[in-house]
């Protein structure tokens, strides 16, 4: 590898002169600025030529597109050479949706719309005022409605009959809408002057921090009902959403602490002079800042989360995952799993990657104050 | 002015507490009563309900016989074992997965994180996609993934051979390997002694040539040490290095080395992940380090390794030490998904265990003070490794 050689802020030894076609020049000084170069750029291309080739005769030349419902034989005479992208409109209803009623599918569908009109709104910067948290409160209470249902003429359907796409985005929004707050918390007990509030707050951080979220479900499935009075029970994806609250609530703790620790202390005592009470200070003078300090690593961090809400997979739980692993378990169509995969990747993708995109701007518009 | 005593300074009485620390103390009694408080109710729940189920709370279970089978492990297992050496054996699993996947993946995301920074247009595009990619799409799918990807793979009579020797087929991956015992550990052992001598002999050159300015080469003894002793060794007790090449007997391969398609899927997920976000702290590492110090050790004439070695590489690692460090720890948390695919690292063995003998609280305990102890280590370890490279200010 000549890798090492080719850093951008390395000097160069000559400069050539700008002249000839702008294509030629562009490709000299991008893949042939020398003969190391020239030859990996040469076999880089055949490697990629020959990917991208395999790929399409796969995923496009030889794919099945469309199969009669139910019917996979079209798909099993290709297979191996061809992909069968037919298994999702065949499976998409089940993969997005679970086993919520096939009738009520709009509900859910609606509530996704309204998750992602949430995430649009909070990230625009002329939208972050006080209201914006009723409107996150109002829009959770609304997307509850839908998919409960039970009022306004609206069939109840119980949460063992939710799955798919509804579900990752409710076990990753409320995570957070409840980790953050509880995060704010312990980062504000671990910076505390009072021993006692300290160290209970580093001993969850540190606990919570130090085992897998996997330990953390199984916990939340295997030992909540020991826990709790006998005949009390809570239901399964409850369980999983307050493990999840709990391990958000220890990371975002850490990432807010960054930023409270980045706050000047002439701020802390600017606020203080003024006769403030502690959450007073905090609310107007402090946390303000610090969480503004912290944007693009607390954008990591939901990213991450939204990761990791596959996990409940593990435990039984009808996300987005469970669900398309469950819809390649029909004989039919199990060959197929792959392409299923393909499609669920892809769906994460969008997520993860508009939030990546986002933090980058976020940085970008930091680094340029 | 008559010099007066000196006033005694106000003795605190202990009651005089002042409004703030009065304040506080009232919060932390507060807090600490409702945490012990919760506590309390879980805990008598707890034992209410496990004697309501019967179940003995305590670790004598792990004296018991496991009866669970374990397909692939490192250290000598069968079912009749102990519940205790089951989980001997899951820790095992898990440190062979998270100790080759924490230095293949930090290879792997060097060499990326580099090429991200290439001058060739194509390959520092090709490392963007492949980080961009992999970050953005669940370890769980990625797993789920390539563990489907390896159970397609042909049967071991039609399996690939990508080279002479190397098969990989729905058996997982066998590679050639060299039979391993106790003469073949003396020869290694020396090479280990050689390295930590050399490894002192080097400090105490540099020692020298901070004193006095002369470079001394420390090439021979690498050679002589970590070399020649080893050699000479194998060659006095006369060890043989022979390959061992394995080969197929009926449905199944015989000699050569064996990665079950469990943990040869758990391992390319783990490393592949982690190296997209390693290839990014490598990057920014060595983007961190200002301009200045290339043109400087530039116009010193430096020679390009030793700038690199000696000019760059430690300004970056600086920057690329502490957030590696949480990467190490991800890698190992994340090695727990195994359980999702069957490879019985210790999150697996102590989930078996707790469906069949309810002993829930241990388990998870287990578990815990497993994950808890490789963190800390891990963490000390990079902490200590920080400490000598960090920045020593005059």
């Amino acid at each position: 590898m000549t890798a090492i050689t080719d850093i951008p802020d390395a000097p160069r030894a000559a400069r050539r002169p700008q002249t000839g076609n702008p294509v030629l020049r562009w490709l000299r000084k991008n893949l042939f600025s020398s003969i190391p170069n020239g030859i990996l750029s040469i076999v880089l291309l055949a490697i990629l030529a020959k990917g991208i080739y395999s790929f399409v005769q796969w995923g496009l030349a030889n794919a099945v597109w469309l199969t009669p419902a139910n019917d996979s034989s079209a798909c099993r005479a290709v297979r191996g050479v061809g992909a069968c992208w037919a298994i999702i409109p065949e499976k998409y209803r089940f993969i997005l949706f679970g086993t919520y009623p096939f009738d009520e599918q709009w509900r859910p569908a609606l509530a996704v719309l309204l998750f992602i009109a949430l995430y649009y709104l909070s990230t625009r910067r002329a939208l972050w005022r006080r209201e914006l948290i009723y409107l996150w409160i109002g829009a959770l209470a609304l997307i509850s409605v839908l998919m409960w249902g039970g009022v306004f003429g609206l069939s109840f359907v119980s949460q063992d009959r939710w799955g798919g796409l509804p579900v990752t985005l409710i076990l990753a929004t409320f995570g957070l809408a409840f980790g953050f707050p509880l995060g704010i918390l312990v980062a504000l007990g671990r910076r505390s002057k009072l021993p006692a509030i300290r160290s209970l707050s580093v001993l969850y951080v540190e606990l919570i921090r130090g085992v897998p979220l996997v330990s953390l479900l199984f916990m939340a499935s295997v030992m909540f009902p020991l826990f709790m009075p006998s005949g009390f029970n809570i239901d399964k994806l409850l369980r999983a959403q307050i493990a999840i609250i709990l391990f958000a609530g220890a990371y975002l703790a850490e990432v807010i602490r960054g930023g409270l620790q980045a706050v000047p202390r002439g701020q802390y005592e600017a606020a203080d002079a003024l006769g403030l009470s502690y959450w007073r200070k905090h609310r107007l003078i402090v946390l303000p800042q610090a969480i503004r300090h912290v944007i693009p690593p607390l954008v990591n961090t939901f990213i991450a989360f939204f990761k990791d809400t596959s996990l409940v997979l593990i435990i039984g739980i009808f996300d987005l995952l469970t669900t398309a692993k469950t819809a390649i378990i029909d004989p039919a169509w199990q060959q197929f799993s792959v392409e299923v995969y393909i499609f669920v990747a892809a769906i994460y993708f969008v997520f993860c990657f508009a939030m990546s995109r986002y933090s980058r701007s976020l940085e970008a518009h930091t680094a340029s104050r | 002015m008559t010099a007066d005593h000196p006033r005694p300074p106000p003795r605190r009485r202990f009651f005089a507490l002042g409004r703030n620390e009065l304040k506080g103390l009232f919060w932390q009694v507060l807090v600490v009563g409702i945490a012990v408080g919760v506590i309390a109710f879980l805990w008598s729940n707890t034992v209410t309900n496990l004697s309501a189920r019967r179940i003995t709370t305590g670790f004598a279970f792990l004296g018991r016989e496991a009866g669970m089978p374990i397909a692939d492990s490192l250290l000598a297992y069968n079912p009749r074992d102990t519940y205790l050496w089951a989980f001997v054996v899951g820790i095992a699993n898990t440190l062979r997965v998270a100790v080759i996947g924490i230095v293949l993946a930090t290879v792997l995301g060097t060499l990326i994180g580099i090429s991200r920074l290439s001058a060739n247009w194509l390959l520092s595009r090709l490392a963007a996609v492949y980080v961009e990619t992999l970050r953005d799409i669940p370890l769980l799918l990625q797993l789920l993934f390539w563990y489907v990807l390896m159970q397609a793979l042909p049967a071991a009579r039609a399996a690939w051979r990508p080279v002479e020797g190397v098969f990989l087929s729905n058996r997982g991956l066998i590679l050639p390997a060299i039979p391993f015992g106790p003469p073949q550990l003396w020869v290694l052992g020396t090479a280990v002694l050689g390295l930590a001598v050399f490894y002192i002999i080097r400090r105490w050159l540099i020692a020298q040539q901070m004193r006095d300015g002369k470079p001394r080469p420390a090439w021979p003894f690498a050679l002589g040490l970590i070399v020649a002793a080893p050699a000479a060794v194998s060659l006095v007790l006369g060890v043989s290095w022979t390959i061992e090449w394995p080969q197929l007997r009926g449905f199944n391969f015989v000699g050569g080395l064996t990665l079950a398609p469990e943990y040869f899927a758990l391992l390319i997920a783990l490393v592949t992940y982690t190296s997209a976000f390693i290839a990014e702290i490598v990057r920014s590492g060595i983007q961190s380090v200002p301009r200045g110090q290339w043109d400087a050790a530039n116009a010193l004439g430096l020679r390009r390794s030793f700038m690199l070695r000696q000019i760059i590489l430690p300004q970056a690692l600086r920057v690329i030490v502490p957030p590696m460090t949480s990467q190490y720890l991800n890698l190992t948390k994340n090695s727990s998904l195994a359980v999702a695919i069957g490879y019985q690292d210790v999150v697996s063995v102590a989930n078996t265990t707790l469906n069949q003998t309810g002993q829930a609280i241990e388990a998870i305990a287990l578990i815990m003070a497993v994950f808890l102890t490789i963190s800390l280590s891990i963490s000390f370890f990079m902490n200590w490794y920080n400490a000598r490279i960090a920045l020593v200010e005059r």
